[in-house]
């Protein structure tokens, strides 16, 4: 795990070494074992090390024995033992250990479609000398981050958005179609980013450069398509224990120890317990704890560490710590935020570092492909209501989803029907989130006049639904649902908000079994039913692994990670650090010389706010995604450094 | 052109929506949709039943609970004034 930059001038002058310096030095923490550059002519690489795989050996910038090949990269290729067999025997040699090195033999053996047998998490740039042509590669699901830009013939590339900006010519400006993006989707939708001219390399996508120009292009995505009927549930369940099983013994390879998270739910559960029965040392879990009983799982947690004989370790988590560290967290997230909850994975990484360790097993992604969120089971229920639009029974589903929401409870069946849009189109490909993007939406009323004409007469669902594949229509409903949720949540924010960037911030790899790409093709050919029995979500997980990890885990219901949220930036008792730049980025004067937000709308949403028991969750994320938006202005256009 | 009581309810059950949902400076017309507008989430509906109980001294029956009497300000004002013009006794729902 590492932090790359590079710069490729295609016909240019030499890249200049100072340039490159600059902009590694901004993604340090991605890489604090170690730094190189290398430059060819019109090519410059530099790359930030954290050692994990082949310690001694595994320096980088790589080349191959002639240099004709070269290749800075950031993540694992969990498989490279096996691809390193296969290459060896078709009479390629090594001189490492790492897996970096399968990389360029790989590429050196297949060219650009080496990926395609690569497991692992990767953001890569490799320079073939001889054909001048430069290939950036991201993992299939989007865990590692990769943006560019280019500043007239001149490509620049880095891990991070920040190291861009350390480039001398490139300007830092927010793009506000992307802004509407997220106060809509939560992130903005790849390849757009939150900054004009700024790109990312998506998910699931390679890239090529070179004196012709720049070719971005597909090569895998989930596919929802067909599901197979199986054999029997135990048969499926049975695969999928063997898959998880083996997903997580390769992502132990590592020379240093692993550590794995612990929510207190049934995937990092899974994990844990799955990692401990391929270790031979005690394993060692970290957690999040809350002060308030509605997030904390601590109970759980406690008991999973116990069941596995762990060395387990939280750290407890206030509104204070939380308003504390956001300028830290929107810096290494580099977007707005619509949700603290980033910011105890923050504090968590920083924990799991001063513990030594520099990897972790985590359970992210098992909600996405085996059904677990409750949007899908939203999108099942809304199917179930609009096969029998007069019933009154049937909208009462709803209300099972939520039973923590009092104001759900109360609600009659025709209000549910409309709240969660039981009568819309069904031909509405988009249907099983737009009650939550709408709500979500519904925030764009506090930008400001200037912004809001800007961005006026767009229809942001239009790139949704721009971007879906050809048969989506024909997908079944929970299908979709998965799409869309995995195409825009899970790399936009899960993968990256929530997960590289508060990680890396510390120098600590996640790694996700569930995200090994043999287990979301299998996940995705199952039929909706092994997903979700009824409304029992991630059936088929519970029957492959629940036997192994604790009843009260397996049994127990569902719970949403969340943080506090607004109450952490505009409470009576916020510690004075806190206080301070809050108010200021609040203030009347500094959110008219940003000029993204009303500032009348803002005091509004804050007086509102100050004077609620408990404010509503879409004011909730108003707060949240004012403060964040103006920490990014302040941060990346204002006083970049 | 003096307003009538359907007007003055719309305006107060507009200024209501703009105080605890917008953000103040909003404009709202009278047929805009609280759900598919995001106007509402989920303790919204119960905030508006609370205000105009609260307000106007009427009462919401369960199943008066529906989007045809709650959805926009025009619908709000009607189901108010209609309630207000029949004694509660016999209120009838609107669905």
């Amino acid at each position: 795990m590492c932090g790359i930059a590079g710069v490729f001038d295609p016909g240019g002058d030499l890249v200049d070494a100072c340039v490159l310096d600059r902009m590694i030095d901004a993604v340090r923490h991605r890489g604090p074992d170690g730094r190189g550059t290398y430059i060819d002519g019109p090519l410059g690489f530099a790359h930030a090390r954290l050692s994990i795989v082949d310690v001694a050996g595994g320096h980088q910038p790589m080349h191959n024995a002639d240099r004709s090949l070269s290749i800075v990269f950031n993540g694992e290729i969990f498989n490279y033992v096996e691809l390193r067999d296969d290459l060896e025997r078709r009479g390629h040699r090594f001189r490492t250990s790492s897996d970096t090195e399968v990389i360029l033999h790989a590429y050196a053996e297949k060219g650009a479609a080496c990926v395609d047998e690569f497991n692992g998490q990767w953001a890569f740039a490799l320079w073939d000398r001889r054909a001048q042509r430069l290939m950036l590669s991201r993992d299939r699901l989007g865990v590692r981050p990769l943006f560019y830009t280019r500043v007239g013939r001149r490509f620049v590339f880095a891990s991070e958005i920040k190291a861009l900006f350390r480039h001398p010519l490139v300007a830092r400006e927010l793009d506000l179609d992307a802004l509407r993006q997220t106060f809509t989707f939560w992130s903005p939708l790849a390849p757009r980013t939150p900054f004009k001219g700024v790109f990312e390399v998506p998910a699931g996508h390679s890239a090529m450069v070179d004196v012709s120009g720049l070719d971005v292009f597909p090569y895998w995505r989930i596919d929802f398509s067909a599901p197979a009927e199986p054999l029997s549930d135990d048969a499926c369940a049975e695969q999928l224990l063997a898959l998880l099983q083996d997903a997580t013994r390769i992502r132990l390879r590592a020379d240093v120890p692993v550590g794995a998270y612990l929510s207190g739910g049934i995937d990092s559960t899974v994990v844990s317990t799955l990692a401990a029965r391929c270790g031979h040392t005690q394993p060692h879990t970290f957690s999040v704890t809350f002060d308030e009983q509605e997030y904390d799982e601590s109970a759980y947690q406690n008991e999973v560490a116990a069941f596995l004989g762990a060395r387990h370790c939280a750290v407890r988590c206030s509104p204070q710590d939380i308003a504390g560290v956001f300028p830290d967290v929107v810096w290494h997230a580099e977007r707005p935020l619509l949700r603290t909850a980033p910011a105890p994975l923050f504090l968590l990484s920083r924990l799991v570092r001063h513990h030594g360790f520099k990897v972790v097993l985590t359970g992210e992604g098992s909600d996405e492909m085996l059904g677990g969120y409750d949007i899908f089971k939203e999108a099942k229920i809304r199917a179930f209501c609009a096969a029998r639009p007069c019933s009154r029974l049937r909208p009462l589903l709803f209300k099972r989803l939520y039973p923590y929401l009092k104001n759900v409870q109360a609600q009659s069946p025709a209000y549910l029907r409309t709240f969660f849009r039981a009568d819309r189109d069904p031909s509405n490909l988009l249907t099983s989130h737009m009650p939550r993007w709408e709500m979500t939406a519904g925030l764009t009323r506090l930008l400001s006049a200037e912004v809001r004409e800007a961005i006026e007469g767009r229809d942001p669902y239009e790139d949704v639904r721009e971007s879906l594949p050809g048969d989506f229509a024909q997908w079944s409903g929970l299908a979709r649902a998965q799409y869309l949720e995995a195409a825009a949540l899970l790399p936009g924010y899960i993968l990256s908000s929530q997960g590289d960037r508060v990680a890396m911030a510390h120098g600590v790899e996640s790694r996700f079994p569930f995200l090994d790409h043999r287990i979301v093709e299998f996940a995705a050919s199952l039929p909706a039913r092994l997903k979700m029995k009824a409304l029992n979500e991630k059936y088929i997980l519970k029957r492959a692994a629940g036997h192994l990890i604790p009843r009260t885990v397996s049994r127990r219901r569902k719970q949403p990670y969340r943080a506090p949220d607004a109450r952490c930036f505009v409470s009576s008792d916020r510690p004075r650090g806190t206080r301070e730049y809050v108010d200021d980025l609040l203030s009347p004067a500094t959110l008219a010389r940003y000029g993204v937000f009303n500032p009348a709308a803002v005091a509004h949403l804050v007086a509102r706010v100050r004077g609620a028991q408990t404010p509503a969750a879409k004011d909730d994320m108003g707060i949240v995604g004012v403060v964040s938006t103006q920490l990014l202005i302040d941060q990346f256009v204002g006083h970049f450094s | 052109m003096a307003d009538t009581p359907n007007d003055r309810l719309r305006q107060q059950i507009r200024r209501f929506v703009i105080d605890s949902f917008l953000f103040g400076q909003d404009e709202l017309t009278d047929d805009e949709s609280f759900m598919d507008g995001g106007i509402l989430d989920s303790t919204g509906v119960l905030q508006l039943v609370g205000f105009v109980e609260g307000t106007f001294a009427i009462s919401v029956a369960d199943d008066e609970l529906v989007p045809a009497n709650l959805d926009s300000v025009a619908s709000v004002a009607l189901f108010v004034q209609r309630k207000l013009s029949v004694p509660s006794s016999s209120a009838a729902s609107v669905c």
